[in-house]
């Protein structure tokens, strides 16, 4: 989270401000999110604004550029405030690596104490949080100071442009690091009046890794003393009115799992067969039923939408590579998705119970997902009412034939004999 | 069947009357919207009746298997059947050429197994083609789905097939109920509910089959029934090593048909058939092959189809010779010299070794005491051990004493088909009582032959009190197929009370069935239904608990050990690590190489540094131990030890039953012998566990599944060290260390 005040001191209008970030950041970088302020200090209104990566010819060591486009270009002696929010994923790196037991997890903050900026910095304060007070070293940049759970580095005034100074954080973190390496989520839309939802997780416990023995006894008997980094619960929230839930792997049903159904959201907590210690992984199936009418419409024009929530139902978890895959009626034409953010999008085709033709499937994937995507997207299609009709009508003359053979081997008299 | 009974009234909607059947037709369909105008023949009323009797029954046998997936969830139960599963796997996807010549890798490490050469395919198949026929009409289902309903659905197939037996032998009334009863018969229930995915669910069917087709072919001569029993014997053989029953069975029937003066030309044209046919189809199986023609225990068939000849041979002399005494000399001299023939080449083909001798699981049929003294690995097997009263209470309830009544009705009514089902009873009931899992073989004899005496019974019954009120039609009109007991029934109509008595016993025989129904009900629920994988049991508040700790370690091991990694456990859970784990085996349910196993069990009784030089020259990995004395599982591995140190020491003399025990007696407390104190499963199954209380009130190291304090709670493992424990501690996995640097 950045708060910048940028002034214009050139001479001609500006109508974008240019953020710049190490390329080694870039392939984290999950959200970009710009808003400005405007408004006295109580009535602050936010307006957000469009970000979009922008290349430069003269980028100093493969930085890469985002620009943020002003809603009135900046005149030149002019200033703004603006709020940045960028999330990164994978950030912090365990050292040690390798963890037993009965340690405690620590991880390194890598930074920089100045932002990269292709601007020159009048000046800049940064403050780094840090999630306990147990921090075992950070580099000084002076001024530097510490103060219980907060670091501040700065102020630093008058900086060239992309001056960089690297900061390293040793820090305590025993926050599950659950990371889901892949996830694939499957929407089907049935017209008969329900959402099928099928998740299958790839999860990993992406903090420091586990070494040497898994003591049952300790785990046991001193739970706040051993094995802190691990975990094993985790807490998905799904839908309201969401029914028939399941949770299984390739093995079969975890019974260790316990849903609350709310007005609002309900809240399945799920524990793996095993606490999760580091390096560990673990794959499972959660899948659940959806009533259609609160998530599929029609649109003006005649065609359906669906309109689902992009993201993981996990809370606090990072996926790595999420794919949605919304498998539309048998039948349906044309389909479209609208999502808020770049994603990789192709079709394909699915065979399902008693299916002819197969159905299309909408494909979108994208990496870095966090919790900041869970924003609905739409799926538009044309679909004809008359294809739901197809297979009650196959099932039918299917018996209809049978009973039919039956009635003709009972009537007529094959044998030679008279 | 299901489509039969409506097709009568749906005809009057759909067609003109093609036939002289139809114009009964809207009297039919009418029928339904007002029953009094229900007018059928009493043919097509019993048609009706017995075809939707058979489509209940067929419902209900499905039905009733259904409880363990009410229970716990769809999931393959035991341990076989995660074997046979993991192949069907291979099958549906790599194809029928990949999975005949697959070796596999993954179990008897580092020998690895001929899984094509060495296994039955005829389940694996059976299920693949249900799962590519559903496929096909574009069910989408889970293979698993198939593999679990696989039992089931082969149990409904044999109440049919009972049925059609039950209709050869005495009449569609025996057929009736011998359907009904084996449809929730619990001996045949317990290898085939819902999950149990293992070759008995098809073998029966199989079986069955086999043999029905055959006294189909006896009864008519026919030689179609001949090729058709042998193509169901060649069914049963890729499904089940019990085929060896059916092809000492036949022959032994044939004999005795033989030796009671009831040969005939049927009897020869279909045993011929049978036979020629069956064999050479089944020596296509890898694993039969020539097993066929050379093995002690198919060479009673081969003499027996030797003698029909012989037989035959006579038939035509005497038809030539008119002359009866030249007959007599002449037969004397051929059956002399026919049997010192046969004998003389049984002796050269044994002492040659073209003929091999029995194996030792045949041989342990034949005389129970055998395995026992000279093979502990069949012995260790709790399947394999001699029936006790109580199972066959258990699972044959009033068939038990049904079963000799319907032997009477047997031996009242002789025939071709009577005297079968006599000998497969009496057969079947003998093996029964030499290995508690040959209950299954017997099953279908008993409930067939208590359906006779059920059967039989209540038409004798119904005849009487019918006779009271209609003497002449139940005299003339049903004497045709049971004509003693109706004229009986006719002759005691002056006897006083018969009507009321025959109620009486009416009743009583309505209230054994039911009670039959509701025993069959209970044992299914309560006693085969549970996966044994997964473990429940009743929490302190009366809620249920579930133990699922295998599947817990198995995935660990999926997850998170290196793919290559070899674990060492003891053979029962092998099938379950390689199919659930995905790791690799040294030794598992297929108990082919008895030195393996062995080595194991040798490993496991030795020291640490001992068994640590034995780990390393297998390779492994991982060691994997199953422990109770948390939850009071009672089937774990210190219990199972003994067979570990028998079946060691059965090759190893380094390892002596006697070290393990203190004054013949086996225990894991302080009065325990030093040597099991510290050897190395002791070590596995209870390190750290002397930390542990497991009951209030009780020292910590106290062991709920023996019921003691354990005798060494400071263990130090050196070569080892614990990598994963289960939540109730059930399996317990522990990482070979590597070897120490030199320097």
């Amino acid at each position: 989270m950045g708060l910048f005040q940028v002034e214009n001191t050139g001479a001609s209008p500006a109508s974008e401000i240019l953020l710049a970030f190490p390329p080694t950041q870039v392939d984290h970088l999950a959200v970009v999110k710009a808003q400005v302020a405007t408004g006295k200090r109580k009535k602050k209104t936010y307006t957000p604004l469009d970000v979009n990566p922008k290349e430069l010819p003269d980028a100093p060591n493969g930085t890469k550029y985002l620009s943020i486009s002003l809603l009135n270009p900046l005149a030149a002696g002019e200033a703004v405030t603006l709020e940045v929010l960028y999330i990164l994923t994978h950030s912090l790196e365990p050292f040690p690596v390798e963890i037993s037991q009965s340690e405690s997890q620590l991880v390194y903050y890598h930074d920089s104490a100045l932002i990269l900026s292709p601007y020159h910095i009048k000046q800049q304060i940064t403050f780094i949080k840090t999630p306990t007070t147990k921090v075992e070293s950070f580099t000084v940049v002076d001024p530097t100071h510490r103060a219980g759970t907060e670091l501040k580095y700065g102020p630093y005034n008058d900086r060239p442009p992309h001056s960089y100074s690297p900061v390293i954080v040793h820090l305590e973190n025993n926050s599950p690091f659950a990371v889901v390496e892949e996830l694939v989520r499957e929407v089907e839309i049935s017209h008969w009046g329900s959402l099928q939802i099928t998740e299958q997780y790839k999860l990993a416990h992406a903090g420091a890794r586990h070494k040497g023995v898994f003591s049952r006894v300790e785990y046991q008997s001193r739970p706040g003393h051993s094995g802190v980094s691990s975990f094993r619960h985790l807490l998905a929230r799904l839908p309201p009115r969401v029914h028939s839930v399941y949770y299984r792997d390739e093995i079969g049903n975890i019974s260790s799992s316990r849903l609350r159904l709310g007005a609002l959201k309900s809240e399945l907590e799920i524990e793996p067969r095993y606490p999760l210690f580091g390096g560990w992984k673990a794959t499972f199936v959660i899948g659940y039923g959806l009533p259609l009418e609160d998530f599929l419409f029609e649109s003006p024009d005649g065609r359906r939408y669906l309109n689902f929530s992009y993201g993981c139902p996990l809370v606090e978890t990072v996926v790595d590579k999420l794919t949605i895959k919304v498998v539309l009626p048998e039948g349906s034409k044309e389909p479209s998705a609208v999502v808020p953010f770049p994603v990789n999008q192709y079709l394909e085709k699915k065979y399902s119970y008693l299916d002819i033709v197969g159905r299309t499937v909408v494909v979108l994937e994208k990496n870095n997902v966090v919790p900041e995507h869970n924003i609905p997207f739409q799926v538009y299609y044309h679909f004809n009412p008359i294809f739901m009709l197809a297979e009650p009508l196959m099932l039918t003359s299917v018996f209809f034939l049978l009973f039919v053979t039956c009635v003709a081997y009972l009537h007529i008299d094959l044998s030679l004999r008279k | 069947m299901v489509g039969k009974s409506e097709p009568i009234n749906g005809t009057a909607k759909s067609q003109p009357p093609p036939s002289p059947l139809s114009p009964k037709s809207p009297d039919l369909l009418s029928g339904y919207f007002s029953f009094k105008s229900l007018k059928l023949k009493t043919k097509q009323q019993e048609l009706l009746i017995r075809v939707s009797i058979l489509c209940l029954v067929y419902i209900l046998a499905f039905v009733t298997r259904l409880f363990s997936v009410l229970r716990y969830e769809s999931m393959i139960h035991e341990f076989d059947p995660y074997f046979n599963y993991r192949t069907t796997l291979f099958l549906t996807e790599k194809g029928f050429y990949e999975f005949w010549n697959w070796f596999d890798s993954e179990s008897w490490y580092p020998l690895g197994r001929i899984i094509g050469g060495t296994l039955y395919p005829g389940l694996m198949v059976t299920a693949a083609l249900l799962y590519w026929g559903l496929r096909f009409l574009r069910f989408a289902v889970h293979i698993r789905e198939v593999c679990v309903l696989t039992a089931p659905f082969f149990a409904s197939n044999t109440t049919i097939l009972a049925y059609f037996f039950g209709k050869e032998i005495w009449d569609t009334g025996a057929g009736l109920v011998a359907a009904a009863l084996i449809a929730i018969c619990p001996g045949y229930i317990s290898r085939s509910v819902a999950g149990s995915y293992d070759n008995e669910g098809v073998a029966i069917f199989a079986l069955l089959l086999t043999f029905y087709l055959f006294v189909k072919a006896v009864n008519t001569g026919s030689l179609s029934w001949g090729l058709a029993s042998a193509f169901g014997y060649f069914y049963m053989v890729s499904a089940w090593g019990g085929y060896v029953f059916i092809i000492n069975l036949v022959p032994l029937y044939v004999l005795v048909l033989l030796i009671t003066g009831r040969y005939s030309m049927r009897l020869y044209v279909a045993y011929n058939c049978m036979y020629i046919l069956g064999m050479l189809l089944a020596m296509q199986i890898r694993f039969v092959g020539f097993q066929h023609v050379q093995s002690g225990e198919h060479m009673a068939a081969m003499g027996v189809f030797f003698l029909m000849q012989v037989f035959y041979l006579l038939d035509w002399l005497k038809h030539l010779l008119s002359d009866t005494k030249l007959f007599q000399a002449f037969l004397r001299m051929t059956v002399t010299s026919a049997v010192g023939v046969g004998a003389v080449a049984l002796g050269v083909g044994t002492a040659s070794g073209y003929i091999s001798p029995w194996t030792g699981r045949f041989y342990s049929l034949l005389d129970p005491t055998y395995a026992k003294d000279h093979i502990p690995i069949i012995a260790s097997v709790s399947e394999h051990q001699p029936t006790a009263w109580s199972s066959f209470m258990f699972d044959f309830q009033i068939l038990l004493f049904l079963f000799p009544a319907g032997l009477y009705f047997c031996f009242k009514r002789l025939s071709d088909a009577t005297i079968f089902i006599v000998m497969y009873g009496l057969t079947s009931m003998y093996f029964a009582g030499v290995m508690v899992r040959l209950i299954l073989v017997a099953t279908p004899a008993v409930c067939l032959i208590s359906a006779i005496a059920v059967s039989a019974t209540i038409k004798n019954l119904t005849l009487l009190l019918r006779a009271k009120t209609k003497a002449p039609q139940s005299a003339s009109g049903k004497g045709g197929s049971s004509g003693k007991a109706a004229s009986k029934g006719s002759l005691d109509q002056s006897q006083p009370f018969q009507k009321n008595g025959a109620i009486a016993l009416l009743f009583g025989a309505f209230y054994l069935l039911s009670k039959y129904v509701t025993h069959c009900t209970w044992v299914t629920s309560e006693a085969y239904s549970s996966p044994s994988i997964v473990l429940a049991a009743r929490g302190a508040h009366g809620n249920r608990v579930i133990f699922d700790d295998y599947r817990e370690a198995y995935f660990w091991l999926r997850q998170n050990t290196p793919p290559d990694a070899k674990v060492m456990s003891w053979w029962d859970y092998g099938y379950q690590i390689t199919a659930m784990g995905n790791r690799t085996v040294i030794v598992d349910n297929n108990t082919w190489n008895n030195t393996h196993i062995a080595t194991v069990g040798r490993a496991m009784s030795s020291y640490e540094d001992e068994a640590y030089e034995i780990m390393r020259s297998l390779d492994v990995d991982y060691v994997l131990v199953v422990f109770g004395g948390v939850t009071g599982y009672s089937s774990d591995d210190i219990n199972k030890f003994l067979w570990m140190v028998r079946i060691g020491g059965g090759v190893f003399p380094v390892i002596k039953e006697p070290d393990y025990l203190v004054n013949g007696e086996y225990r894991v407390d302080k009065g325990a012998a030093p040597k099991m104190l510290n050897c190395l499963m002791y070590k596995l199954s209870y390190y750290r566990f002397g930390e542990l209380t497991t009951e209030y009130g009780r020292p910590p190291g106290y062991d709920r599944a023996r019921g003691v304090e354990i005798g060494n709670k400071d263990i130090k493992l050196e070569y080892l060290e614990e990598a994963f424990t289960t939540s109730n501690w059930i399996v317990r996995i522990y990482k070979v260390k590597p070897p120490n640097n030199r320097w």
